[in-house]
């Protein structure tokens, strides 16, 4: 932030409220510790959805007057929010945010990695627990070699997905899953991906 | 067809070795290793171990052939995408390489480079798969190769973890894609190997029984707290404590699972931790 005095700050009251790091709260501490720092803040918004690339134009719009005044902005949100900003300013655009993973909330600032868009889902026959995500090594055909009394290699506080897995599916009594997965077809998930809803018709597809 | 594979086809008893490859450009430590290992069937070598940045397998194991020994190259999926496995492997099969041990490999979190971003493209089962299909005459995609190559592959077992069922789960998927012998972590309980030698008995896959040289209570310990899938009992910590001498009771031990290697399995594979001079002591019948 050294190289620019006068800031507007963006917040987004979607995920990263939810999170702690872009909300109403967030931004008003942000803006406190800049003005201590000496930095001039010009304005602050809380975007609906910061992802939403043209609502978020649309709403910034309103505030052209503070953006003008500012050097650069700011933006509390995750990478995806930042960059619906970066593309409709001149403006330099920072993010104050190191984003992490999609996450579940289990309660109150706890969060928990799920599911990672992977194109390919294997939901239906893992019992509805994602190997993909919640092994640590993405593993599709049952527990490595370092699963210690059904806990993970990686975290010893974290039961192996495999186990989870298996317990789930033993319950439901679904037997248990014996069918060698086949590697899995990474070109699902093409970077970037885009993906296209026809309005008429309602047909997907992938732009 | 490899020198191993004809010995365990023939039925006769083998035993197995490791080498790690040096942390340098100089093979000659992972030689000297290798040289203290005259008298086994088969040496592995090991594949950036614990997730550890070392010399590439396939030169060391390459190096080894060219010494006169018999390589398995060990292979995990941790630091290679399909692609650079099917071409590593390739390249082996060039290099004289002819038994592969294929494993899913440790996390990078416990190694040496914590950042290095973790592979995982495929699991252990899979690259077995993927082998099968270059044996085959195709690559992993359907190309058909010009040259196919032949392997001996095994895979790994620890017959000693829990949950056992979806542990077994995992050996049966491994049955299903081929594994041609197990080589296992080690097993310090009678039972726990007849269990794990009657579940895959009617396969008819060769199992090469782990046996680790316990040479101290700490080390039996640390074992114990750090290897996933090994347990020493309470009665051997307790023999390893009353000894006057730990080291030779760790070879005494040794060689009662030798015993029940040769009683239940096809082989064993050895790891002596740098005492490769006490292996003569730990094979005498
Ligand atoms: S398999 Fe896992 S990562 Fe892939 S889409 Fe399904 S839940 Fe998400
Ligand atoms: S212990 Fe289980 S969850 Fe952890 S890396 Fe291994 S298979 Fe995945």
């Amino acid at each position: 932030m050294k190289d620019y005095q006068a800031v507007f700050l963006v917040g987004c009251g979607s995920c990263a409220t939810v999170c702690k790091v872009g909300g109403e709260e967030e931004v008003f501490a942000t803006q406190e510790w800049l003005e201590e720092c000496g930095h001039e803040v010009t304005g602050s918004m809380i975007l609906d959805e910061a992802c939403h690339i043209m609502r978020a134009a649309r709403e910034i719009r309103r505030f052209r007057d503070q953006i003008a005044d500012a050097d650069v902005l700011l933006v509390l949100s995750c990478g995806a929010g930042a960059q619906s900003i970066s593309d409709c300013t001149d403006k330099p655009v920072l993010t104050g945010v190191d984003p992490l993973f999609l996450g579940n909330v289990r309660r109150f600032g706890q969060y928990e990695e799920k599911c990672s868009l992977c194109g390919d889902c294997i939901l239906n026959e893992t019992a509805g627990i994602c190997p993909v995500t919640t092994c640590a090594k993405g593993l599709l055909n049952g527990p490595c070699g370092g699963m210690e009394d059904g806990y993970c290699e990686v975290d010893r506080q974290q039961q192996c997905a495999w186990v989870r897995i298996y317990q789930r599916l033993e319950k439901q009594q679904r037997g248990v899953f014996s069918r060698v997965v086949e590697p899995k077809d990474w070109s699902r998930k093409f970077k970037p991906g885009k993906h296209f809803i026809d309005r008429c018709s309602g047909k997907n597809s992938d732009l | 067809m490899s020198g191993l594979a004809e010995k365990l086809k023939a039925g006769r008893f083998v035993i197995t070795a490791e080498v790690a490859p040096p942390k340098g450009g100089d093979v000659a430590p992972a030689l000297k290793t290798a040289e203290k290992l005259k008298h086994v069937d088969a040496i592995n070598v090991t594949d950036n171990q614990g997730a550890c940045m070392r010399m590439s397998p396939v030169a060391v194991a390459r190096c080894l052939v060219e010494e006169g020994f018999e390589p398995i190259l060990q292979l995990t999926c941790r630091d290679r995408n399909r692609m650079a496995l099917q071409s590593e492997l390739l390249g082996a099969a060039a290099l004289g390489i002819k038994n592969l041990l294929v494993l899913t490999g440790d996390h990078p979190r416990f190694g040496d480079h914590k950042a290095s971003r973790p592979v995982f493209d495929l699991d252990s089962i899979q690259l077995l798969q993927g082998i099968r299909k270059l044996e085959s005459g195709f690559d992993m995609a359907g190309n058909a190769l010009i040259s196919s190559p032949g392997f001996f592959v095994g895979t790994a077992a620890a017959p000693a973890a829990e949950p056992q069922d979806l542990v077994l789960q995992k050996i049966r998927k491994k049955i299903a894609a081929g594994t041609d012998f197990f080589q296992t972590q080690a097993v310090f309980s009678r039972t726990q190997v007849a269990a794990f030698s009657t579940a895959v008995r009617a396969e008819k896959i060769p199992v090469v029984l782990g046996v680790v040289l316990l040479k101290s209570l700490r080390m039996a310990e640390f074992l114990n707290d750090q290897i996933p899938g090994v347990q020493v009992p309470q009665d051997l910590l307790k023999r390893l404590d009353d000894a006057d001498d730990s080291l030779a009771e760790g070879v005494k031990i040794a060689r009662e699972m030798v015993t029940w290697a040769r009683d239940l399995c096809q082989g064993v594979h050895l790891m002596t931790f740098g005492r490769e001079d006490l292996i003569p002591q730990i094979m005498t019948e």
